[in-house]
């Protein structure tokens, strides 16, 4: 609506009209513009996206040389993950939402993580780091699945080998975007390319 | 395989044995420890991992607990087996250094090292005086990170969550120094066969010697929080004993084996690299139990500072690079006016250097034991065979005499201290 | 490591404990010593060298194999020896065909060699009589094939360019 009158922002007059508030003495149009100014309106949506986005609980599950990294960004005090509300590990994949796939898959090892992602509850995402993870990695052998997406469905890949704990928080902010609803679409969006993604008939949505 | 069919039971119908199903029935031969009289309904075979939060990797445990108390322990590896050592045949020798340096990935510096020092032995070449001393800068450093990541992990473990923090702080100072040396915290690829890739930059000394001076301060810090807490010593003293015959018949090596008394240091014993040229003293433990290991890790952390400073004061001028051009790059701004530095870099680049046909083994000190990599060479630019014996490996055979009869929380310190690293035992 | 002499003295002290049958080959190669026995006297090789050598080898440090393919005997497998107190190692090594890869086990007198015979078994398909657990450590229970011999192939996948991105079968095909 139309403000055309002042808006106050001297601190102290404001703590007067908020403890005039909680006395109940606020009349109609000082009440209705108090209430104005605290009211956001939005979808139900968006509303529990922004809430799941900024609380993840990730699942404590570490497999190689990018457990390590992944420790380091929720561990170490520099780069930390406390920032975007992800600092509880929940160590029971019924209680975890977002599962960071660190480390290289072994095939004695992918029904173990299929296992884990059926018993995390909905809604729940998967971020795949590192190179390994994503594709084979520098390991194109016997022994690896070559990618985890070849049975879990994956949100973001981080690549790199390991990636930094820089990389893997923008990756966790990229998710976050996803989240939200808005996925950061890089480099078609700048240059404003929709339309360009590859899609072969029979790409089943795993 | 399915001919040899080993204990008699196929591994499904082990698989299942452990279920909760089963509880009531009779246990499947070959897969419980062996009862006295009709004790075994007492006895309850489970799971620990391959996903549990105390492992440090994916370590599979199937414990046979009575009660509280574990009676045997079965480790189970093989979750995160990569076939480093077969794609290594098929790589250029050079190109292997990054396949073995992800084995034991908290010890980057050390594969690498018993790696190239093989091929330096196979090709009979010599590394030049400063390589060999930033080789040991570099190794030391690791040592250091290697042993703050395992006791903030093995500290998580046991519940001093801040030791963590500070663990990972100080970790990240190392992985600093690294990141300004070769470019990449972890896995930087810095030593190459006959020597180190690059020269240190200008800076890297003075922020190595910031980085020395305020280590030893934090180890006080460490030991102030740790080893006076009345909960901490309590729950590693006395735990997860192992006397020094058991640790040496089963090949134990390092921390563990110097936790026992015996005072095997394969850099004092075989020194390598000019490890002979420092002064430092090597930690040994009284009794052999978790907390003579924590403690000798915190002093090597301190002996592994003196040898990083007196490896910089003694750092001496040089080629950090073998000067054979067969086996190394020459350097670039010889490019332009020499053919054969040409000729040389080329044939280094697309095919890679040939090793005459032998066999090596070669040892180094890795902060868990004892790194062997055994190369063969056919002749040819790509190894015949590269097997890598990692110390978690050997060391993890004494789980189940350290686990014996203990508690489950002493177990779980056990583990802790152990310091398994798992894509070393796996590979 | 013992020099080249002092190795040729311990091949003549094996092959009068054990026959002249015994010791296949020795070799001094940059400073190591590598002893060459029969399969059939592997375990008396290590057993003597533990004992009753002059020079005793009390540890173990490493079993590790190596497949020699199209060399025959194909199979390799390495001893590694060390003594702690003269600081010094000692390879042995003996060399089993495929027709019949079969090795007495170490693991009575060596616990250490458990794991490592495992994975010997796992990754080359040599057996160990005699071993206590003797199933695939580090390859799931059920695989079949032993991965590291020179002719199980690599495996992985083939790289995907844009020339044969099309013609390769996906997963969800």
């Amino acid at each position: 609506m139309e403000v055309t009158r002042q808006r106050v922002d001297d601190l102290r007059v404001r703590q007067l009209r908020a403890q005039q508030m909680l006395k109940g003495d606020l009349t109609d149009a000082d009440l209705e513009e108090f209430v104005q100014e605290r009211l956001i309106f939005t979808k139900f949506e968006t509303a529990q996206n922004w809430a799941r986005k900024n609380c993840l609980f990730p699942l404590g599950f570490g497999l190689a040389c990018c457990a390590i990294e992944m420790i380091t960004v929720i561990g170490s005090p520099r780069n930390d993950l406390a920032r975007f509300g992800a600092e509880a590990i929940r160590f029971t994949p019924r209680q975890a939402d977002l599962l960071i796939l660190s480390g290289r898959v072994s095939i004695k090892m992918a029904p173990i993580i299929r296992r884990l992602y059926d018993q995390m509850l909905e809604p729940k995402w998967v971020i795949s780091m590192g190179a390994c993870a994503s594709s084979a990695g520098m390991f194109n052998n016997y022994s690896l699945v070559a990618g985890a997406d070849k049975f879990l469905p994956i949100d973001v890949y981080v690549p790199g080998c390991p990636p930094r704990p820089e990389a893997l928080i923008y990756g966790i902010m990229k998710l976050q975007d996803k989240i939200m609803g808005t996925p950061d679409e890089g480099w078609r969006e700048r240059y404003k390319a929709h339309g360009t993604e590859e899609r072969s008939e029979g790409a089943g949505v795993a | 395989m399915t001919e040899f069919d080993p204990v008699g039971v196929p591994y499904r119908e082990r698989e299942r044995s452990v279920t909760m199903e089963r509880m009531g029935e009779e246990p499947v031969s070959g897969t419980e420890a062996p009862v006295e009289g009709d004790r075994h309904d007492e006895l309850l075979t489970i799971n620990f991992g391959p996903h549990h939060p105390a492992t440090h990797g994916v370590l599979r445990l199937l414990t046979t607990l009575e009660g509280e108390v574990v009676r045997d322990v079965k480790p189970i590896i093989g979750y995160v087996h990569t076939g480093i050592e077969k794609s290594c045949e098929d790589q250029q020798y050079w190109k292997v250094i990054t396949f073995v340096e992800r084995m034991d990935y908290l010890a980057y510096y050390f594969n690498a090292m018993a790696y190239c020092m093989a091929v330096e032995k196979l090709l009979d070449i010599e590394v030049p005086p400063r390589a060999q001393y930033l080789r040991v800068a570099h190794m030391e450093l690791n040592r250091i990170a290697s042993h703050l990541f395992g006791l903030a992990t093995g500290a998580l473990d046991l519940g001093a969550i801040t030791m963590l923090w500070w663990g990972c702080r100080d970790r990240d100072l190392v992985l600093d120094l690294f990141e300004m040396s070769s470019g990449q915290r972890i896995h930087p690829r810095y030593f190459q066969v006959g020597g180190v890739i690059e020269d240190i930059p200008p800076g890297w000394e003075a922020k190595v010697r910031e980085f020395l001076k305020i280590m030893p301060e934090r180890l006080d810090q460490y030991l102030n929080l740790l080893d006076r807490n009345e909960i901490w010593l309590q729950r590693l003293k006395g735990t997860g004993l192992i006397t020094q015959e058991r640790a040496l018949e089963l090949g134990v090596t390092g921390p563990l084996l110097r936790a026992t008394g015996h005072p095997w240091d394969l850099r004092k014993a075989m020194p390598y690299s000019s490890y002979e040229h420092f002064d430092f003293d090597v930690p040994i433990g009284l009794h052999g139990d978790n907390y003579d290991r924590f403690k000798v890790r915190i002093e090597e952390m301190r002996e592994s500072v003196k040898i990083v400073e007196q490896a910089l004061d003694g750092l001496p001028e040089g080629p950090w690079i073998t000067d054979n051009r067969k086996v190394a790059l020459p350097p670039r701004h010889e490019l332009a006016t020499s053919m054969e530095a040409l000729i040389h870099h080329f044939k280094l680049v697309t095919e890679g250097f040939r090793v005459p046909p032998g066999e090596a083994y070669v040892a180094v000190e890795s902060p868990r034991g004892e790194l062997g990599c055994f190369v063969v060479a056919d002749g040819s630019a790509k190894p015949a065979r590269v097997h890598v014996r990692d110390p978690s490996f050997v060391n993890l055979q004494s789980l189940p005499d350290m686990a014996k009869d203990s508690l489950i929380a002493d177990f779980i310190a056990c583990i802790a201290m152990l310091d398994p690293i798992l894509g070393g035992v796996d590979r | 490591m013992p020099d080249a002499t002092g190795l040729e003295l311990i091949a003549q002290r094996v092959r009068d404990r054990l026959g002249g049958e015994a010791v296949r080959d020795t070799v001094f190669f940059r400073g190591e010593a590598t002893l060459e026995v029969a399969p059939e006297a592997v375990r008396a090789t290590l057993a003597f060298l533990r004992d009753e050598d002059a020079e005793p080898w009390e540890s173990l440090m490493s079993v590790h194999g190596c497949d020699y393919l199209p060399d025959e005997p194909r199979f390799g497998v390495h001893y590694q020896l060390l003594s702690m107190e003269r600081t010094d190692r000692l390879n042995v090594k003996t060399r089993v065909g495929i027709e019949d890869p079969s090795l007495p086990t170490v693991v009575d007198m060596f616990p250490t060699a458990e794991y490592q015979e495992r994975e010997i078994y796992d990754m080359f398909g040599v057996v160990f009589d005699g071993h206590p657990d003797p199933r695939r450590i580090l390859m799931p229970e059920d695989y079949e094939g032993f991965p590291q011999r020179r002719d199980f192939p690599m495996g992985g996948e083939p790289v995907l360019y844009t020339f044969n991105e099309d013609s390769y079968p996906r997963w969800y095909d």
